[in-house]
């Protein structure tokens, strides 16, 4: 037992029951990556075994195979209420972003579809501050105006783990249960817990996706990592960052505070 | 070093430009912290630029940071020592944002403290100093920075640091070692300089691992209800363990209600388990019957937590619109938040009837409602209030003092002499003013000045006001004289069930026949008191607020009193209040003397 991974699991667990008292139609969104499947390990916790409001699959169709097919079992093997809500086409995002980040886009806009369409004051994410250098200056909760943007400039203050979603027609707050994790917490806990991951985590043929995305904008990296303990071992070693294999973080200087500041995750 | 550990907290503070980015960019490097692509990405960022590579630039992620050259928010950077690994939580100096470095701060384990030594001691020094206080930072370095620019002067870092040493004496801290850097250049952060060869203690990493690791306090329990969730058909009360432990079978004591409890069943995240300690997300399932709701505390039996509904605080202000005195906000101590009225503000500079955007002051509260906390204990949750407006906190505080002034009994346990059995919390009953008179005579008026004189006084009040039912509830009812009855006879029930849950009421209904106000007063009993709103007919038809009179002059509408229905001027008023002569404010104050 890890005194840490307890004390990361306790909090998470704090924030999910904060956000489920102060939000009235909260949703959790499933990436079906390492982290969202943390998430709702958690939540699952959280909540004495059902978790009360849906996890939302903000999907492009461009998903591997692999994902489908992970989310297809264990929506069912986790009682999860699934709403697979289809993103808006390739056409509708900014021309004046660079391609991948055109193809993210398109998760921003599926995310304010999704908001309109449910009414969801509140969004569960798994984003952690140690992925992302915008993503470190994240709160646990964070108001946004309903086409998600993000003042980072003009953020309330959070202390004390006093958690305060604001009330105001045409804002949602984002619920970061898994800000404080790293990555090698996150799998830490996943070999701890025997959480279910996507195959595409673990190498075949030298290569294994460290961060899943969408195709043609996730490239996976050299790893003979095939098992979590490899993984873990791996990450203890490297100094490559976890997002490295995203295209679109990196067409551009400012590519990814952009996508952020217009509702990306 | 082990890798499992979780890291030490550390915030970085000080005034702007002393070199705060500098020196954790500097940190980084020199630890090994900063990996390829972070480097890799700035590099390329800063040759597109033209501009030699910043290390500060590693923290301003943001593009709006780079625009302005501050540092905007806090931002997470982690390295490690030798001995353990560390999370730097980024303060920036910048005063306008302080509420961000009450953000970073308040989950930081130790500061450093940097002082420019070319500047000194900055306002914003001693600022961010008494903040980390009031936070609850109490490991503190402060690193005398620039030595550079001083040329590695020994004298100049001996003064600042009995200027420092004394600052922060007068804050009840003695800072674990003050040393000095050149950050810019590396000196004295992990590796020693031959610039500062007159200095014998710790290079900055050195003083980092000799701090020593927040340890659990041995208070007695303290678990704050979260939430109350329905599972199977038991109720479990969620929360975090804020102190002490728990175990199935413990007797506990449920504040602010005061009932007993015993522990049956406890979840520790999602396990079955027989006991969990500080720290620990729990469900709790008890034995008997109790009343369970967000707010409430948990504390053992024989608990020494305080029921108080006056908080003095030792408070930090955040918000652009200052702290007044009689303002009112919601208080928030564990998840139990309630309404208060600021009674005064004693602030350390200025008019002493407020407190401005990062200013300080000893602030007195008075409650709503009693709130269970424990006073003087400034480094335990139950210890600490935040202040919130519009669902923003604006401050926060370290509870110095409570008291409980308002009749203990706001609330009555029946307590089974075994501590099992049921228990039933009867709240004190509310007061009703049922305010009575022609239309136009001003009952909305001073009912509604009534409820802000109440809410003043801290205290929850509910108007019924007829015009409105008739709007909803007694929409089906018209003006005759069995409906004006009936109106009459449900608005009453309303009152009577509301004053029961111990709110006060206060009712605007015309009410014009002696025997409606008897129905009245048989359904309220003696507690309600009946006000006479008088006004002569001559000054409700002028003032006229619904246009009514004119329409019944004009003969289209009937039956209305005054007018085409009677009014018995009443023989049966607890008081008359005339406001011919009264102004509302006046006529709502002589209303609630009745009371």
């Amino acid at each position: 037992m890890s005194a840490h991974l307890d004390a990361l699991e306790a909090h998470s667990i704090f924030i999910l029951r904060e956000a489920f008292h102060a939000l009235e139609r909260p949703a959790l969104l499933w990436s079906l990556g390492k982290d969202s499947n943390v998430l709702i390990w958690l939540a699952r916790k959280a909540f004495l075994g059902e978790i009360p409001f849906p996890v939302a699959h903000l999907d492009t169709g461009l998903e591997f195979p692999e994902v489908y097919a992970f989310r297809a079992r264990y929506s069912t093997e986790w009682g999860l209420r699934l709403i697979d809500n289809a993103c808006p086409p390739l056409e509708e995002t900014d021309p004046s972003l660079p391609p991948g980040a055109r193809i993210a886009q398109r998760k921003s806009l599926g995310l304010a579809q999704a908001l309109e369409r449910h009414g969801f004051d509140g969004l569960i994410t798994g984003i952690r501050r140690d992925e992302q250098a915008t993503r470190a200056k994240e709160r646990v909760f964070s108001p946004r105006a309903l086409d998600g943007s993000w003042l980072a400039t003009d953020q309330p203050p959070e202390f004390w783990d006093h958690l305060v979603a604001p009330r105001a027609p045409g804002l949602h707050v984002r619920v970061h249960p898994l800000l404080a994790w790293t990555e090698i917490d996150v799998w830490r806990y996943i070999a701890r817990e025997n959480i279910p991951v996507c195959p595409l985590y673990f190498a075949r043929d030298g290569q294994r996706f460290r961060s899943l995305g969408e195709q043609g904008i996730t490239l996976p990296v050299a790893s003979e990592a095939d098992t979590i303990e490899a993984i873990i071992a791996e990450l203890e070693a490297t100094r490559t960052p976890e997002r490295a294999g995203r295209t679109m973080d990196h067409e551009s200087e400012d590519a990814f505070e952009r996508l952020r500041s217009g509702g990306y995750l | 070093m082990s890798l499992g550990a979780p890291p030490l907290g550390i915030v970085i503070v000080g005034h702007v430009d002393h070199g705060k980015s500098t020196l954790i960019g500097r940190l980084l490097l020199d630890t090994g912290a900063v990996d390829a692509g972070q480097l890799a990405r700035l590099e390329q960022a800063a040759q597109r630029r033209g501009e030699p590579l910043e290390l500060a630039w590693l923290l301003d992620a943001l593009q709006v940071e780079r625009d302005q050259g501050i540092t905007v928010d806090t931002s997470r950077i982690w390295f490690r020592s030798s001995l353990r690994p560390y999370v730097i939580i980024d303060a920036p100096g910048h005063s306008e944002f302080l509420r961000n470095m009450v953000s970073g701060a308040s989950g930081a384990a130790a500061a450093v403290l940097l002082v420019d030594a070319a500047q000194g001691v900055g306002e914003q020094t001693r600022r961010h100093s008494e903040l980390l206080v009031l936070l609850g930072v109490r490991q503190l370095i402060v690193a005398i920075n620039k030595m550079d620019l001083v040329g590695h002067d020994e004298a100049r870092f001996e003064a600042l640091k009995a200027e420092t040493g004394a600052m922060l004496a007068g804050l009840g801290i003695t800072p674990a070692a003050t040393l000095p850097l050149a950050a810019r250049d590396g000196a004295n952060l992990v590796l020693r300089s031959e610039a500062l060869g007159w200095y014998r203690g710790p290079t900055l990493v050195e003083a980092l691992d000799a701090l020593s690791l927040p340890v659990a306090s041995d208070a007695p329990l303290r678990l704050p209800v979260q939430d109350v969730y329905r599972r199977a058909g038991a109720r479990w009360a969620v929360g975090r363990v804020d102190s002490g432990d728990i175990k199935v079978g413990d007797r506990l004591r449920i504040l602010p209600t005061n009932q007993l409890a015993v522990v049956a069943e406890l979840d520790v995240a999602g396990q079955r388990r027989e006991a969990a300690c500080a720290g620990a997300a729990v469900a709790v399932r008890f034995g008997n019957e109790v009343l369970l709701a967000r707010g409430q505390l948990m504390v053992p039996e024989s608990h020494d937590a305080m029921l108080a509904d006056h908080l003095r605080l030792s408070a930090f202000w955040l918000d652009s619109e200052p702290l007044r005195v009689k303002d009112r906000v919601q208080l928030r101590v564990h998840a139990a938040q309630v309404a208060a009225t600021v009674l005064s503000i004693d602030a350390a500079s200025g008019s002493g009837e407020e407190v401005g955007p990062g200013g300080f002051a000893d602030v007195v509260l008075r409650l709503a409602q009693p709130l269970a906390c424990d006073p003087g204990r400034t480094a335990a949750p139950t210890g600490r209030a935040v202040l919130l407006r519009r669902d923003r906190i604006c401050g926060g505080g370290l509870v110095l003092e409570g008291e409980r002034r308002t009749a203990a009994a706001t609330g009555r346990a029946m307590l089974a002499p075994d501590g099992t059995g049921l228990q039933a919390i009867e709240p004190e009953p509310g007061r009703v003013l049922w305010l009575f008179g022609l239309s136009g005579a001003g009952k909305s008026t001073i009912a509604r000045t009534v409820k802000q004189l109440l809410a003043d006084l801290g205290r929850e009040a509910v108007v019924l006001d007829g015009d409105m039912l008739r709007l909803g509830l007694n929409s089906d009812l018209g003006f005759s004289e069995a409906d004006r009855s009936e109106n009459v006879r449900r608005t009453a029930q309303i009152a009577a069930l509301l004053s029961r849950q111990g709110l006060d009421v206060v009712v605007a209904v015309i009410t014009p026949s002696a025997a409606m106000r008897g129905l009245a007063r048989d359904i309220l009993g003696s507690a309600a008191r009946f006000i006479w709103v008088r006004a002569s007919l001559e000054t409700c038809a002028r003032r006229d607020p619904k246009g009514l009179y004119a329409r019944a002059s004009a003969g289209t509408l009937s039956g209305f009193t005054g007018l085409s229905a009677p009014f018995e001027a009443p023989l049966d008023a607890d008081m008359i209040i005339d406001t011919d002569v009264l102004a509302p404010e006046a006529a709502a104050a002589a209303a609630l003397a009745s009371l």
